[in-house]
C-alpha cells in the first residue's frame, strides 16, 4: 500500500523537474535581467524607466484593458444568461459557435477587421453609398479597444456560461414565487452565484488585453502603443533585453497582485479547477 | 421551468454572433477575390486557392505547425497525466499547493511574459554553449510542451478525483498486480480527461503565436509566425484562402466532435 503511493508520487517527478527548468528558471532570468545592466552589474535603471519613460504607455494599456474587460462583461453576461436558459441543443450549438472563432488565427481575424474598419473599407463604402458621411474608425484608440473586445469576448462568455448552467433553476422559480421581479431575481439570485465565473472571465480577458501587442499595431496604426508593444520591441528591434525584462517583470507583478485580490474577493479555490 | 429565451434575448444573441463572425465571413468572401486586394472586390475566382498549393513556405510552415502541435501535445499528455497521478496521490500540503501554484503560472502570466522569459533562458544557455542560433525547433517544442502541461493537468486531475479509490484496491484483492490494476481500472476512467487535455493542447499549440514568436528562430517557422510576417506587409487573399480552408476543417471537426459527444451523453442518460 505504502509502496504504491510512493510509486504514484514518483510519477510526478518528471513534471516537477520540467517545471523547475522551464517555468521557474525562466522567471528567475526575467528578474535577473530586470535588475542588471548590459554590463551585468546590479542596477535599478530599467525598473525605474517603467515609472518614468513608459508610465503613460502603461496607464493607457491599463485603461484599455479595463475598458475592454468591462465591455466584454456587459456583452457576455446577458448572452451567457440567455444561453444558459435555452434548450439543450441550442446550448450545444451556440457554445460550439462561440468557440469556433477562437480556433482561427487571431492575427488574420484582426487583419480582417483592419480591412473592414479602414476608411475605404466596406463599412464606409456602405455608408457613403447610402448617402451618409464616412466615419474614421481605424487607427483610433476605440479601434484598439474594439479589437480587444472582439478577440477576448469568448473568454468571458464561456466561464460565465458554465457557471450559470450550474445555478439551480428552481431557485429562480422560488424567487419569483416569493414575489421577485425578473430583474430582482437576477440581481439577488443569479449575480451572487455567478461571481466565480465573473472573476475568471475578468482575468481571462484583462490579462491578454493589458499585455497585447499585435492588436494595437494593426488597429491602432502604431500611434496607440501599449506596454506589450514596448516590451516586444526590446526583444525584436532594439535588443535591450534588460529593459524588456524589467518592463515584463513590473507588468507581471502588477497582474499577479491584482489577481490575488480578485481571488480573495471571490474565495475561489484554485486547486485543480479548470477555468473554462 | 420553461426553457425559452425571449425574442429580445434571441436578437441580442444573434447580434453577438454577427460580431464574432463578421471578420470570418469577410475572410471567406475575399478569399474568392479575383484581384490581389483584400478590401476591393474585383470578381469571383478561385485562383488564390490554386496558388496556395504552390507556395512552398506556407506549406512548410503548415507542416512545421502540425509536427510541433502533435509532438508537443503528446509529450504534454504523457508528462501531464503522470504528473496528475503523482499529485493526486499526495495529501494536501505544501508540496501539493506549491505544485498546483506552479501549474497555474503559465496560465496566469501574460503570454508575452512567458515567451520572453523562456527566450531569456534559451539565449542564456545558448551563450553558455557558444551557440548563437539556439532558437529553433527544440526551443519551440519545449515552450509548447510547457504551456500545454497545465491544460492537461487541469483536465486529468478532476477525472482522477472522481475515481473510486476502492476500485484499484478491489482489483488488487482479486489478484492483479498494482501496475496492471492501475492500467485496467483507473486509466479507462480518466481517458475522457486525457482526451480533453490532448485536444486542448493540440489546438493551443496549433494556434499559438505570441510564445512561439519569442522562442522560434528563422530556421523553423510555424504558420502563425509566417502569417505574422506576411501581415507586416500587405496581405494577399491567399492568406484568406488558407484561413477559409482551415475554418472549414475546424468546423467539420467541431460538428463531428459535437455529434459524438451528444450521442454519448444520450447513451449515458439511458
Amino acid at each position: 500500500m505504502k509502496n504504491r503511493v510512493f510509486s504514484a508520487k514518483a510519477a510526478s517527478a518528471p513534471y516537477v523537474v520540467w517545471s523547475v527548468l522551464f517555468v521557474i528558471a525562466p522567471l528567475v532570468f526575467v528578474a535577473y535581467y530586470a535588475f542588471t545592466g548590459s554590463d551585468g552589474g546590479f542596477t535599478l535603471v530599467n525598473i525605474s524607466k517603467f515609472f518614468s519613460a513608459y508610465f503613460d504607455t502603461f496607464i493607457r494599456s491599463l485603461w484599455y484593458g479595463v475598458l475592454s474587460t468591462i465591455i466584454c462583461l456587459i456583452i457576455a453576461y446577458p448572452f451567457a444568461y440567455w444561453l444558459a436558459h435555452s434548450g439543450a441543443s441550442v446550448q450545444r450549438t451556440c457554445v460550439m459557435l462561440v468557440m469556433l472563432p477562437m480556433w482561427m488565427n487571431f492575427l488574420i481575424r484582426t487583419y480582417a477587421w483592419m480591412n473592414i474598419l479602414q476608411d475605404t473599407g466596406i463599412i464606409n463604402a456602405a455608408l457613403s453609398k447610402l448617402g451618409f458621411d464616412t466615419v474614421h474608425m481605424i487607427n483610433t484608440g476605440g479601434a484598439v479597444i474594439f479589437g480587444m473586445v472582439y478577440n477576448f469576448l469568448p473568454y468571458m462568455i464561456l466561464p460565465l456560461y458554465s457557471i450559470m448552467t450550474k445555478i439551480d433553476p428552481s431557485m429562480l422559480d422560488a424567487a419569483s414565487d416569493l414575489g421577485c421581479s425578473k430583474l430582482q431575481s437576477i440581481i439577488k439570485v443569479v449575480l451572487p452565484q455567478s461571481v466565480p465565473g465573473i472573476v475568471s472571465g475578468i482575468t481571462m480577458v484583462f490579462v491578454p488585453s493589458v499585455s497585447t501587442f499585435y492588436i494595437s499595431q494593426k488597429l491602432g496604426g502604431g500611434s496607440f502603443d501599449l506596454i506589450g508593444d514596448v516590451i516586444e520591441r526590446q526583444f525584436t528591434l532594439s535588443y535591450n533585453y534588460n529593459l524588456g525584462a524589467a518592463l515584463s517583470l513590473v507588468l507581471m507583478v502588477l497582474i499577479l497582485v491584482s489577481m490575488f485580490f480578485m481571488r480573495r474577493f471571490s474565495d475561489a479555490d484554485s486547486d485543480g479547477e479548470v477555468l473554462m | 421551468m420553461k426553457k425559452k429565451t425571449s425574442v429580445t434575448g434571441r436578437i441580442c444573441m444573434a447580434l453577438v454572433f454577427l460580431f464574432l463572425y463578421a471578420p470570418l465571413i469577410y475572410i471567406l468572401f475575399f478569399s474568392f477575390n479575383d484581384s490581389n486586394s483584400t478590401s476591393l472586390f474585383a470578381g469571383f475566382s478561385v485562383r488564390w486557392y490554386k496558388t496556395l498549393f504552390t507556395e512552398e513556405d506556407i506549406i512548410v510552415a503548415l507542416r512545421n505547425t502540425l509536427i510541433l502541435a502533435v509532438l508537443s501535445s503528446v509529450i504534454a499528455v504523457v508528462l501531464g497525466t503522470a504528473a496528475s497521478i503523482g499529485i493526486d496521490a499526495c495529501k494536501k500540503g505544501w508540496f501539493r499547493t506549491g505544485i498546483m501554484s506552479v501549474t497555474n503560472i503559465p496560465m496566469m502570466a501574460p503570454e508575452i511574459v512567458t515567451g520572453i522569459s523562456m527566450m531569456l533562458l534559451f539565449v542564456f544557455v545558448g551563450r553558455l554553449v557558444n551557440k548563437s542560433d539556439v532558437l529553433g525547433f527544440p526551443t519551440l517544442l519545449i515552450a509548447h510542451v510547457t504551456f500545454n502541461l497545465p491544460y492537461v493537468i487541469l483536465s486529468v486531475m478532476p477525472k482522477l478525483r472522481q475515481v473510486d479509490p476502492h476500485l484499484p484496491e478491489a482489483a488488487e484483492d482479486l489478484g492483479m498486480k498494482p501496475v496492471r490494476a492501475f492500467f485496467k481500472v483507473v486509466v479507462p476512467e480518466i481517458v475522457p480527461g486525457i482526451l480533453t487535455g490532448l485536444i486542448m493542447s493540440f489546438t493551443m499549440s496549433f494556434d499559438d503565436f505570441i510564445i512561439s514568436y519569442f522562442t522560434s528562430g528563422p530556421g523553423f517557422q510555424t504558420l502563425p509566425i509566417a502569417i505574422y510576417s506576411m501581415t507586416k506587409k500587405r496581405v494577399k487573399p491567399d492568406m484568406y484562402a488558407l484561413s477559409a480552408i482551415m475554418f472549414v476543417c475546424i468546423f467539420i471537426l467541431l460538428v463531428v466532435y459535437n455529434f459524438v459527444q451528444a450521442r454519448s451523453q444520450r447513451r449515458e442518460k439511458k
